[in-house]
């Protein structure tokens, strides 16, 4: 077999520090006194350096990439997990030479494109026709390659009598299945897709997850990051774990999505609130930490749907409250309502805790096994009086991954459309 | 969908940092050719979109200029313009200076405004100020036409010199606007300052620059400091090339073809220098 990638040493450093944080909240005043007090900092570190030649410390640096090697035959298919952070995309952005990195090698052998890039160097005022060449181009194709796909591309992208209208009169859906289109058409030797799954409708994403399935049949290289374990589940053969920029464990996938659910390297699933987030109005009401717990009560960011899931919410009353209801929504990451409820739904337990004691409490619920369907969902809360006042609320205050292993269905590897995925006493009834 | 068999033996690309002096790498651009035609095609149909004037703006914006050129600096103020008829004189000028200006405006943004593709996809970064200077051109053919027009109507007639001399003295603005551009692009995707500064660099270069005015109003002593200006060899040699005005390539014509070359090379390698932190820093 040849190695269509070879990774050696592969490390990136970023800088971090005052750079990024700045106007992260856009503040007017924020942004007039940086503006002005701008050349006064710049005069400072002038002055630091000439004092001081050395290079800026390492604490202003993160390395994104650590040392990482890895060998990759042609025709394989690589899953790649990790939380957020961990280097995946920064990982990505080497390989297809978006970006340097600042020690180590790679030698790529053949073309790479990438499902993540679909739509780049679309420009609205030109028609989809236009638009195909410009993006062909943009991908590296020859233009004699796309004349020759041009039939095939609008054929997938199922926009054909469109295809002369400007692509900013196009709905979302078009626009992302042509452009989709024509990544997919670019036939490279190496394909990367980053995150797909978390645009368009479920059957677009059947289409994507399809063309996946096909190019790696045709024996090219794949290389897969997801959130989504049952995708990465089902999609590769051979997976690698990233934290803090170090490869961890490179597996047969089974193995090694255990070693990464298991290992607490996921998400955090929980959410704390310090005094700087909690605004004045909330008060006597203070937030504390909204977490997800698992069955074994570990705060996960990935639950298994086949598995009860607790939500707690932690917070401190300062003064007594009367009539308060603590609860929760639950969204899809598209936002749609999946339910609320609070935790004096029941009367009786209204009753019991409508009135409600300055103190430390815990609102604590049990969403049983079978309920959710795959992919990531958000929790909102809201703690409020009713008719009378809201004192807190946060629309997205956390969100977690839901993996279906074992669920309802799951012997056939399609998505399933709606947000829950129940497991249904069915009856078959055979009648002479 | 048919499954093509790859025909020709993937090439092995390797990914290392760079060090020391860039290389330029210029086969990239040239692989990368048909990127760079299809920018241009992008720029110039998209520029006039959803204007009621559509491409009579690249004839407006020069003939206006020239209008009020001649008002203010042939009417009010006299000035000689070696004569020559005042309105052709100045637009002679304006042709290659407008290509100048709006490729250092578009050029200067062509990164930041297409930072969606510098942060997802490899290409050499170069391809989108050398799309942004050239797409130039057909707004100076548009606007060559009036030219032609100004010719006719004031019965100048170029010698034949002008078949080789006018695509050179083009060549020349198009050196000197590409090499300015490089720097500035390149700077601008780390100091937003370029947005701002360039309106008053463009400006005082106008000033500096003999588009109002004669060179021949600047004294022989200066002439070779004033031709420092590459822009100032670009308009003198367009007026000698189509109007027979001045006196023809000489030292200075030189001094301007040297500081073009120059402002480009050094720009190349700042660019290709600058170019791996694009991604990064945009």
């Amino acid at each position: 077999m040849t190695i269509a990638i070879r990774a050696e040493h592969l490390s990136k450093r970023y800088r971090i520090g005052a750079a990024q944080q700045k106007f992260q909240y856009g503040m007017l005043r924020d942004v007039l006194t940086d503006t002005f007090t701008a050349p006064v900092r710049w005069a400072k570190s002038m002055a630091h350096r000439s004092s001081n030649p050395q290079l800026p410390t390492e604490k202003n640096f993160i390395w994104a990439l650590n040392d990482v090697s890895f060998d990759l035959e042609e025709g394989q298919v690589l899953g790649i997990v990790g939380r957020n952070g961990a280097g995946k995309s920064t990982l990505l952005k080497v390989l297809s030479r978006v970006t340097e990195p600042t020690v180590g090698t790679v030698s790529v052998r053949g073309r790479v494109g990438s499902l993540l890039e679909v739509g780049t160097g679309f420009h609205p005022e030109l028609t989809g026709r236009e638009n195909i060449f410009l993006n062909g181009a943009v991908l590296g194709m020859k233009r004699s390659e796309i004349e020759r796909k041009f039939d095939e591309i609008v054929d997938f992208s199922e926009v054909g009598q469109f295809i002369d209208t400007p692509v900013k009169r196009y709905s979302s859906g078009m626009y992302l299945r042509l452009a989709f289109a024509v990544a997919a058409h670019l036939e490279p030797e190496i394909l990367v897709v980053d995150e797909v799954l978390a645009v368009g409708d479920a059957e677009f994403q059947r289409k994507c997850l399809g063309k996946m399935g096909d190019v790696a049949q045709q024996g090219r290289t794949v290389l897969f990051v997801s959130h989504n374990m049952s995708a990465i589940l089902r999609l590769t053969q051979e997976a690698i774990v990233l934290k803090k920029g170090q490869l961890i464990k490179r597996a047969p996938t089974q193995e090694a999505v255990d070693f990464y659910l298991s290992s607490g390297l996921a998400e955090t699933g929980e959410r704390l609130w310090g005094a700087d987030d909690i605004p004045a109005m909330a008060a006597p009401f203070k937030p504390i930490a909204l977490r997800v717990k698992d069955r074994s009560g570990k705060v996960v960011d990935t639950v298994r749907s086949t598995e009860p899931v607790t939500i707690e919410w932690e917070y401190q009353l300062d003064a007594p409250v009367t009539g308060l209801r603590v609860g929760m929504y639950l969204n899809t990451m598209r936002a749609e309502y999946v339910f609320t409820a609070f935790d004096t739904d029941d009367a009786k337990q209204f009753e019991q805790f409508g009135a409600r004691q300055a103190g430390h409490y815990f609102s604590r619920c049990i969403i049983p096994a079978d309920f959710f369907n795959e992919g990531r969902y958000s929790l909102g809360v809201n703690a409020s009086s009713f008719a009378v006042r809201r004192y807190f609320m946060d629309d997205n205050a956390l969100s977690f991954n839901v993996d279906i292993t074992g669920a309802p269905g799951t012997q056939w590897p399609e998505a399933r459309q709606g947000p829950v995925r129940p497991r249904l006493n069915w009856e078959i009834e055979k009648v002479e | 969908m048919a499954i093509q068999t790859v025909s020709h033996e993937p090439t092995t690309v390797y990914i290392k940092p760079s060090k020391g002096l860039a290389t330029l790498h210029l086969r990239d651009l040239w692989t990368y050719r048909e990127l760079v035609f299809f920018m241009i095609w992008r720029d110039i149909k998209v520029r006039y979109k959803q204007t009621m004037l559509g491409a009579a703006w690249a004839i407006i914006q020069p003939v206006m200029t020239m209008l009020v050129f001649n008002f203010i600096f042939n009417g009010v103020a006299k000035v000689s313009s070696d004569g020559v008829p005042y309105p052709i004189f100045s637009y002679t000028a304006l042709l290659p200076w407008g290509l100048f200006v709006a490729a250092l405006n578009n050029a200067s943004r062509s990164l930041t405004s297409n930072s969606n593709m510098v942060t997802k996809i490899y290409f050499p970064r170069l391809v989108l100020p050398v799309a942004s200077v050239l797409s130039g051109l057909v707004d100076f053919a548009i606007s060559f036409v009036i030219l032609i027009l100004l010719m006719f109507y004031y019965k100048v007639t170029p010698a034949w010199n002008v078949l080789w001399a006018l695509p050179l003295f083009l060549l020349l603005a198009i050196v000197a606007a590409l090499g300015v551009a490089l720097w500035l692009s390149a700077i601008n995707v780390q100091y937003r300052d370029v947005n701002y500064a360039l309106p008053f660099l463009t400006q005082f270069w106008l000033f500096a620059t003999p588009v109002a005015y004669s060179a021949s109003v600047i004294s022989p002593k200066w002439r070779l400091v004033y031709s420092l200006n590459p822009m100032a060899g670009v308009v003198n040699g367009f007026r000698w090339a189509l109007l027979g005005s001045g006196s023809g390539p000489d030292a200075a014509l030189w001094v301007s073809v040297g500081i073009s070359l120059l402002v480009l090379v050094s720009g190349l390698f700042y660019f290709r220098g600058m170019e791996k932190t694009f991604a990064d820093t945009i």
